[in-house]
Parts: C-alpha cells; structure tokens; sequence
C-alpha cells in the first residue's frame, strides 16, 4: 500500500518498518519508490522536529531505521538512478574540537533533504576549509563547534576564507551549544542555526530547492 | 534506642565542618571573614531561609584559570605546580566568593601510565592548545546491559576499565572477585594475578597510583592556601545522574538515545542500578573534604535531548531520587545544568525547599525563578558568549538584569553558565565587581 512506509518510518516503527519492506521486496515492489517513501517520511520526521514534536533521540533513531532500510534496498536499485542534488554543502568541526553529533545530525538532515554534502570531519584545519571552497566552488560552508574554544577558530577560518578571496562566493553558517548572536556577530558568519533543521533551512535559503 | 539525625541536622553538621576550615591558617582576619561570609552566603542561597547580605559570585572554569595566565592545557595537565599557581593569581586577582576545583583538569602522567582513551587529551591526538574531550564511542555494548545490571563493579573492571585505559586491558582475563571464596578457592583464583600481563596491568595501576598521589599533595596543599585566602572551595564530592552515566561513560550519545526505543526495560534497569550508588559517591566525596556540595554536570535530559515522556520516564525519576538522597544525607547538590531546562522547570517544582542549587547555562530565568525561586536556588546564566567577545559593560548590563529578576529575594548565584577553557579579563572582572557592588541586599 502507498504511503505506508512513510507512516511506519515517520512514526518511528523500526520492525514494523522493516518488515514491511522486506515483505515489499519480496513482491516484487520496486525499490526505488520504497526509497522515495523512506525520503518522504525523513521529511516528515525533520518537520516533526522543527515543530518541537521529534527531538535529537528521535533523528537519532529515524538515522538508524533508515540505515537498515537502505542496506535492504540497496542490492535492488539499479546504478546510477541517483536523485539530482540541490547543490554542495561543506561542513566541518572547527580545529581544536572533536565534537561531531551536532555535526553529524546536520551532514544527515542535508543529505536527506536533498544536498550533496561534503564532510570535512572533525578538528579541521582552517586551510581545509578553505580549499575546500576553492575546489569544490560550494557555495555554502557549515562550521561546527561544541567548545568555547571553537569561536576564535571559526573566526579564523572564516577570516582565511576572506582572505583567499572567497568571502563573496560562499555563505557561512555555525552552530553549536554555545553558538549565539554574539558569536556569529564575532566569527563574522552569515548565519548560525540552533539545530539541524535550522541548517536545512539556511542552506535551502541560500541555494534554492 | 539509636538516636536517629534527620537531614537539616546532617546537612547543619556539614555547613558547621566546611566553616571550621580544620587545619587552614587564614592569611589575616580579613580572609577569615571573607571565607565565613562566602559559606553563609551560600547557605543562604540554598536554605532560603534568610535573604543574603549580597549576591554570591561564582566563576566557572576548567581551563580558564590556567588561560588568563598563559598556561596551555597541554601544561596545566602535566606541570600541576604552573597550574595551581595561576589558580592561586585567579583567586587573588579575581576575588570571586569560591574556589572551584582545579582537580577536575586531572594529571596527564596518570592518563599516560594508563593509556587512558576516553578522552583526546592536550598533546595527545588534539593540539597542545585544546582541551581534552570526550571520544564519543559504545564503550558498553548494545548487548552488555545485563551484565552491567546484575554486577556494575564487576562490570567495570572486567569489561569497561580494560576496554577504556589501553594499560588495563589484561584485567578481561580475571574471574569475577566473587569467585574467590574460603580455603578451597583462594589459591586457585589467586593464579591470574601471576599472569605477567596482569602483573603489567597491576603495576600501571601501581605507577599511576603513586603519581596520582603526589599531585594529590599539592592538590590539597593548594586547597589549604586558598581557605587561608578566604575562598572556601565549592566543590566537595561529585556525583552524576544516572542517565549521564550511563549514557557518557558508558553507551555513548547516540546509542543511549536508540537504546531508548529498542530496550528501555533495560535502560530503566540500569539507572535504577546506579542510583544507590551515585547516592554513595556524592555523600563519601562530601565526608572526605568536608564541604557539603556536591557537583553534579548534568547533559542529556537538557531541552531537545529528549522528549518529555523520555524525560519523565527515563531521566527524571533516578535524578530526583539522586537529589533526595544526597539531601538526605545532609549534602547540597550543585545541579550543573548545561544547555537549557525551560521544559525541565515542572519537574523541578518536585523538589522540597533548600534541597539543592541549580546552576542554568540557558534556561529562562525569569521562568525559571517564577517555576521554582520560591524553594529552589536558581544560579548561572551569564553566556559564555557574552564572556567572551562581549564587553565589560554588555556583561554588567546583562548581570544587572539577572540580578534585577533572578536575584530577587535572594536565592540566586552570580556565575557563568558553562565551565570555560578561555575568558576575558575584562569581562570576569565585570562580572564579579558589577555583582560585589550591585548584589547588595537592603
């Protein structure tokens, strides 16, 4: 039945999910519309968390749920059937910070919703970033960052990106725990985002889609 | 019949022990008073009893102290004598109402002899500047919960200490302690400490044991000083919400959220295994420095981190427990509470008058005071952000505010919200003067 994946995923349901696409498999459904469900009920869940009704345990789990969905789907969809994306994201932790479930959970919600991203990982050097944006021409750069610490190095590395001559090419926007108005005003960012839907939407804001 | 004390009784018994500072020479009357003033300061704010002569202030650091000095994190974690002298120049310059405790940077030999991996630690896979951080990794597997629930200590030396200190890796091979009963067993369940990788473990502990105790020393010879300047020392036990135990040290981030929807029968289990013993933990810290406060840095149940039937169900129940029975015990504990609670506040109400102090990071403090300032000390708030590219009079500005709505009536403590690696001279000063002079009680 139509839609049915989408219930099960957006409501969390991982074995009834996952039995459903089995079952689905099994009968011959094709793949790549499970997959265009799976997508539809991630949009679902994203806007359940923008609206305070998800929060980060239920991205967590919804991740989970359809990491195991794709590893079923995968040996059924054909090659090259890849959506087109909106467009490129660089993210990356600043140097000096190790801390990356804030920055997983927005290199997920891009993907998801469409974006081709580019994960720099963590603690990374400022001169990554920058040629990151020179070879990649993304127009949108995400900077990550838990510790206080991480301030002065999202100001370096947006300060390097100015300095290359790239400021006027890319959009900047962080967060992190401690990321407010007056760190953005400091760093010199476009824009920072309480949470992972917040990126999305920046992102969306920028590039279009 | 055993006379039986109740809690106001312990808990007036502990303030009387941290206020008779045994074996501290204070520097001069001066200090004397000022370390008086400072405990019943405190007092005031946690008991609720009595309005304060002023607002107390509070600066928050793990590697600020050593930051406004020019000591790098690599050198605070392993030259203790240049870490504790700029806490010692913090405190005489800064002059704020406490010490906090500069045992919590920790001693980087004993993480060397250790091989500790939990954490990137200064020098060590993160640079010389940074501080150390958390790995984020299943030190507890999915399936181990019930081997943690049916014995934690047994747990932890067979299973989580060999997997988290590279140096106690042959511990796996033991047989539980339990084992090891009367005549006919003592010998053969003595054998695996002959086992020369044992012994290598066991000597590392030994090595790590003797290092640990010289940095101990100074330690507490720092400590000493610093009553004898008249700053009591805030901290005197920790303890940690059950959820973040197991949740931090145990199962990670993520998997303690997913473990939520596919075991909580079993996530249940093991915060109510460790309740009884983060109770202990607490109260023995407290008996052994003889300060009643115990710090508690609590992560996951912030806003966001969970939903509030998560909360209520499997965060709530084993820290409330945790607070009463600390409080029970006549110990104050210091709700660190990073992030926000603005959702969090009606639980909260739970709380019997003067049983705790919470220090918010981003909780609205107007709701936050008008939820719980009638019984519950609500401290903290000024934002990192602030702190550090703010200026001194955004800073007053914004502690004027605090002290205008939190501070009424008393019941509040002037202090940043999360514990800072760097600062601003400017701005702590501001913060700790503005509330010297501007926190005065009529």
């Amino acid at each position: 039945m139509a839609g049915e994946l989408v219930a099960l995923l957006s409501d969390l349901k991982e074995q009834e999910a996952m039995d459903f696409v089995e079952k689905a498999l099994e009968k011959g459904v094709d793949a790549m519309g499970l997959l265009d469900e799976a997508k539809e009920a991630m949009r679902i869940v994203g806007e359940r968390f923008a609206s305070c009704e998800y929060f980060i345990p239920d991205l967590i789990f919804s991740g989970e749920i359809l990491k195991g969905i794709v590893q079923k789907l995968e040996p059924h969809l054909k090659k090259g059937a890849e959506a087109k994306k909106l467009g490129k994201v660089i993210v990356g932790t600043v140097a000096g910070d190790i801390h990356d479930i804030g920055k997983d959970l927005v290199v997920f919600m891009l993907d998801v919703n469409g974006f081709e991203v580019l994960d720099l990982g963590i603690d990374v050097p400022v001169q990554k970033f920058v040629d990151a944006v020179k070879e990649t021409g993304s127009p949108v750069v995400g900077m990550s960052g838990f510790l206080t610490l991480a301030f002065e190095n999202m100001k370096a590395a947006i300060d390097a990106i100015k300095a290359a001559g790239l400021r006027d090419k890319v959009k900047i926007m962080i967060g992190g725990g401690q990321i407010d108005e007056e760190v953005r005003a400091f760093t010199g960012a476009d824009a920072y985002g309480k949470d992972a839907v917040e990126a999305v939407k920046l992102a969306k804001g920028w590039i279009g889609g | 019949m055993e006379k039986t004390v109740s809690a106001a009784e312990k808990r007036e018994g502990r303030f009387r022990t941290w206020s008779a500072a045994e074996g501290v020479q204070f520097e001069s009357l001066e200090a004397k008073a000022a370390y008086h003033a400072a405990i019943g300061r405190f007092r005031d704010i946690v008991l609720m009893e009595n309005k304060p002569d002023r607002v107390p202030v509070f600066v928050m650091g793990t590697f600020l102290q050593p930051y406004l000095y020019g000591v790098t994190p690599y050198e605070a974690m392993y030259d203790t004598d240049k870490m504790l002298a700029a806490q010692l120049s913090f405190l005489k310059d800064y002059k704020p109402d406490y010490s906090g405790s500069p045992a919590l940077i920790g001693y980087g030999k004993v993480f060397d002899i250790l091989g500790y991996k939990q954490y990137r630690l200064p020098g060590h896979g993160i640079s010389k500047t940074s501080v150390y951080q958390y790995v984020e990794s299943e030190y507890m597997l999915a399936d181990e919960y019930p081997a943690l629930i049916h014995d934690p200590s047994d747990f932890w030396i067979r299973t989580l200490m060999p997997r988290v200190y590279g140096a106690l890796d042959p511990l796996r091979t033991l047989s539980p302690f339990t084992d090891m009963w009367e005549a006919v067993l003592v010998t053969t369940k003595t054998v695996p400490f002959g086992d020369p990788p044992v012994q290598g473990a066991l000597n590392a502990l030994l090595d790590a044991g003797s290092e640990a105790t010289a940095w101990d020393r100074k330690i507490a010879a720092a400590a000493l000083k610093t009553k004898g300047m008249g700053f009591p020392g805030l901290f005197g036990g920790a303890s940690k919400a059950p959820f973040d135990l197991l949740a931090d040290t145990l199962r990670g981030t993520r998997a303690a959220m997913v473990d939520m929807y596919r075991q909580p029968d079993n996530v249940l289990k093991a915060v109510e295994t460790f309740t009884p013993l983060a109770i202990s933990q607490g109260v023995r810290g407290s008996d052994g420095s003889g300060c009643p406060v115990v710090f508690m840095p609590l992560h996951k149940g912030a806003d966001g981190f969970m939903s509030d039937a998560q909360f209520k169900k499997f965060y709530w129940p084993s820290l409330k427990a945790l607070i009463l029975g600390l409080a029970e015990e006549g110990c104050v504990p210091f709700c660190f509470c990073e992030g926000s609670y603005n959702t969090r506040l009606e639980y909260l109400k739970e709380l019997p008058k003067g049983s705790c102090i919470w220090v918010f990071d981003r909780t609205d403090m107007v709701k936050a005071k008008e939820a719980i300032g009638d019984k519950i000390c609500v401290g903290g708030n000024v934002p990192s952000g602030l702190m550090l590219t703010g200026t001194a009079e955004q800073v007053k500005e914004y502690c004027r505010k605090l002290i205008d709505t939190a501070g009424k009536g008393g019941g509040y403590m002037m202090c940043n919200g999360v514990s800072m690696d760097e600062g601003k001279a400017e701005t702590i000063h501001a913060m700790v003067d503005f509330t010297k002079e501007y926190g005065i009680y009529k």
